[in-house]
């Protein structure tokens, strides 16, 4: 970084960052990390690899944000740059948007199609004369076999409106934290800002807190794990990838409040702000999908 | 191997990293397009010896190189090389290399994401080929995956699937440099009409990536719980579907071989006007057309798997959906035979492979629009003939353009020209070797031959062995390639900065060779006007 170029560029002139480690580092990082789930799943020496990847991706973070913060702050990049990093950010929101589809379209497909098709549908009358005779296919399933933990291959579903409500209320509500502290960064009122702010954060892990309850009672007491069927399969992969994602978030969130405390931004430039705001509505909107497509109907 | 000659561009006040770092701690468009290109061209022979080893056991009936499974993974090793080893890094690259020269911006709007984007390959790559050497081998289930099969791997399983998401990563990552690239940093004044072919194929491209390419992650993640954690996304017993995986992954997958045609449309549609001295014919209807095919392929998914059953009123939609492919298709091909109509054509080596990727890609296209129609799809699934059809496609189309693409710009990138006479024997050993290799299996898949075996009937040995011969005499061709491109980076004769008096584009108007950072200051709006003639 000792070479770095200073902000001195004519106004005309593009401005194009000088070389960093971080990408490789990355690159290695992510290796190291998924060599170490690999070994973890084929019972080599995995969770100490493991760790070392998650210690060095932890490294990466900090490292590669302290650099581009650093440049940030110095003035280094221009308006052009900032678009860039605009746009960059709503393109990287819309591919997380595609990922969730694919389990989306799962949910969709087992209960629209597969489940009715295994219970011998329409023209597949055959699959309920021959294969399982006594599967009477309705949602929420576990499918024929009844897969599950429980002997009696039973398990039951979260009600909607019981904490799931709950937690959308609390996910809403953080939207709208967050939405108050934005435009109190733009009226220059850092007071508001950090308290909404820090509202915001402390809704994102009460949300989190209240997921674990709800996983915890899940696979205590319903009898609904990863391994039940169908449901339990869709249950938790979106509702897990959600609050990956979530959890995510409110690091960031965090992570813009420290720098909210230490002065950074101004109401005119602030793009760490709101992409992590664009990010906070995403995992909110993804909820909403949940509450209604998972919980609800 | 362009790096030498720019080491020594005249560029002295350009900021440039020297030694090693220049090249791991890139933030340089053209050194890391550099980069893609060589590690393409490293997995290009990889995945090509692989493919030597598949026609060597098939040169005769019977058995004899290899045992029946490690002649499974090399089928299925082969296509995740090629593919994203392969093809789709050298569109990277080439986009790396002309992107912002095109749009005439210094760099690619988000430098150390690029080298992150690259350097994600190598490690994903490592992680893929240590398959071979697993417990179990490498997988050997075909590129598609499908469950049950692919749940029955080895040790090899996990690898193969967080090295697709390393590969996915990059993918998304590198698509979301060009969408900005190509969005936020054109040059004052160029409009989104006035941009050359290939910046438009490739924007639409990397949106395809953006929007596919973690659907595949999705779907691989359902077969990694699946198979560790206990899920049923394809287990009929706990109410999932293996069809379910076909169907998630096949809306990856059409679009995906969008991605790896796309780019080849937009180099051919600069390559024919340059040596036909002709503006492209209807550049608007190119671009329509184009993004009529991205639309069109998220729509076409389900024709991979008519044999594996579904409602008929699926299999007329997809069947349908998928002829109306050939009508913007149709659009480009009548396009480009327009634009050397009365053209004054000569045939340097980057036209000669363009015009035979016009052919043999439509040839590759027409037996597409034979495979789309249901009722003859049952007879061709899955046998040889498919094979002959998407190599068609990738081959002498993709592969012809990439290498259409490089001879077309080399002497733009490293300031030297190849050698012609050599460049033109590599063409004509390239598309005998091709057409040898890959019409007989036309012949092959009508007949009944399946593919995906080591062994077959003895009715089908004579054009297997001619397949094969075909197979040897494409693949040891590719070496000239190299040599050619060697050879000019070495020792070529010096290039103008326009070598191709036909030729337009930005590109065109800076030095040769390209200075380190392409245009530092935006073009001049005569220059932009003067250069986006279509």
């Amino acid at each position: 970084m000792a070479n770095a170029h200073t902000n001195d560029h004519p106004a005309d002139k593009y401005y194009v960052p000088h070389e960093s480690p971080w990408p490789i580092y990355g690159s290695a990082t992510l290796f190291v990390f998924m060599i170490g789930l690999c070994g973890w799943l084929n019972e080599w020496y995995g969770p100490w690899i493991f760790a070392v990847g998650v210690l060095m991706l932890v490294g990466l973070f900090v490292g590669w944000f302290a650099v581009v913060i650093g440049e940030h702050q110095r003035g280094m990049y221009n308006m052009q740059v900032d678009k860039s990093f605009r746009m960059g950010m709503m393109w990287f929101i819309f591919s997380e948007v595609m990922f969730f589809a694919a389990f989306f379209g799962a949910l969709f497909y087992a209960r629209q199609l597969s489940v009715p098709w295994i219970g011998g549908e329409g023209v597949k009358f055959l699959n309920g004369l021959l294969l399982w005779q006594d599967y009477s296919p309705a949602w929420p399933t576990n499918g024929p076999e009844a897969l599950g933990p429980r002997d009696d291959g039973s398990f039951e579903t979260i009600p909607a409106f019981g904490l799931p409500a709950i937690n959308t209320a609390i996910l809403l509500l953080s939207g709208v934290t967050i939405t108050i502290a934005h435009h109190a960064l733009k009226e220059g009122n850092r007071r508001i800002l950090n308290i909404f702010l820090a509202a915001t954060f402390l809704l994102g892990f009460l949300f989190l807190g209240l997921q674990a309850e709800e996983y915890i009672h899940a696979y205590t007491e319903l009898g609904l794990t990863l391994s039940t069927g169908i449901y339990g399969s869709t249950f938790f992969m979106l509702t897990g990838f959600h609050g990956m994602h979530v959890t995510l978030g409110a690091i960031m969130l965090l992570v813009i409040w420290f720098r909210t405390m230490k002065g950074h931004f101004t109401p005119q430039r602030h793009f760490g702000f709101e992409a992590v705001a664009w990010y906070w509505h995403f995992v909110d909107v993804v909820w909403l999908g949940l509450f209604v497509f998972v919980y609800w109907v | 191997m362009a790096n030498s000659t720019t080491a020594h561009a005249h560029d002295d006040h350009d900021h440039k990293p020297h030694g090693i770092k220049r090249w791991l701690y890139a933030t340089n468009h053209k050194d890391i397009g550099t980069m893609y290109l060589v590690f393409a061209c490293a997995m290009f022979f990889m995945g090509g010896a692989m493919a030597l080893v598949i026609r060597a056991e098939l040169f005769q009936p019977g058995l004899q190189f290899v045992d029946p499974g490690f002649f499974n993974s090399m089928t299925t090793m082969h296509a995740l090389l090629m593919i994203f080893g392969a093809v789709m890094p050298a569109w990277t690259g080439l986009a790396n290399w002309m992107v912002p020269m095109q749009v005439g911006a210094p760099d690619m709007a988000l430098p150390r994401l690029n080298n992150f984007s690259f350097w994600l390959l190598p490690f994903a790559f490592t992680l893929l080929l240590l398959t071979l050497f697993v417990p179990g081998g490498a997988p050997a289930g075909g590129w598609t995956l499908y469950p049950p099969l692919s749940l029955q791997a080895g040790d090899s399983f996990p690898l193969t699937i967080f090295a697709i998401h390393l590969m996915g990563i990059s993918s998304i990552l590198g698509a979301i440099n060009v969408v900005v690239t190509i969005l936020n940093m054109r040059a004052p004044g160029m409009g989104l009409l006035n941009m050359p072919l290939f910046c438009w194929t490739w924007l639409i491209t990397a949106y395809l990536l953006i929007a596919v390419m973690p659907v595949l992650a999705g779907a691989v993640t359902m077969l990694l719980t699946d198979h560790f954690f206990g899920t049923s996304f394809f287990t009929a017993s706990g109410g999932g579907d293996p069809v379910m995986f076909q169907h998630i992954f096949w809306f990856f997958g059409h679009p995906e071989v969008y991605i790896l045609i796309l780019p080849a449309f937009g180099v051919v549609s600069e390559i024919i006007p340059t040596f036909a001295r002709k503006p492209l014919f209807g550049y608007e209807s190119m671009v329509y057309a184009t993004a009529s095919i991205a639309f069109l392929s998220f729509i076409v998914w389900a024709h991979h798997m008519f044999t594996v059953g579904m409602p008929l009123a699926g299999q007329l939609f997809f069947m349908l959906s998928t002829m109306l492919i050939a009508v913007p298709t149709g659009v480009k091909v009548f396009n480009w035979c327009a634009t050397m109509w009365k053209g004054s054509i000569s045939f340097e080596t980057p036209m000669l492979f363009a015009l035979a990727f016009l052919f043999l890609f439509t040839l590759g296209g027409f037996s597409g629009l034979m495979l789309a129609i249901v009722p003859a799809d049952f007879q061709y699934h899955d046998s040889y003939f498919v094979v002959a059809h998407f190599h068609y496609v990738l081959v002498p189309g993709a592969v012809f353009a990439i290498m259409a693409g490089v001879y077309y710009w080399l002497p733009k990138w490293s300031g030297r020209m190849y050698n012609e006479k050599v460049g033109k024997l590599h063409f004509w050993l390239s598309t005998i070797g091709v057409n040898v290799l890959f019409f007989p299996q036309h012949f092959l898949g009508l007949a009944g031959m399946p593919r995906r075996i080591p062994d077959y009937s003895t009715q089908f040995a004579d054009w297997n062995m001619v397949s094969s011969i075909g197979a040897f005499i494409f693949g040891f061709s590719q070496l000239l390639f190299v040599y050619v491109v060697w050879n000019a980076v070495r020792s070529g004769e010096k290039a103008p900065a326009r070598p191709w008096e036909g030729a337009h584009g930005l590109e065109w108007e800076l030095p040769t060779p390209a200075p380190y950072h392409s245009w530092d200051t935006p073009p001049p709006r005569n220059v932009i006007t003067q250069g986006a003639m279509h």
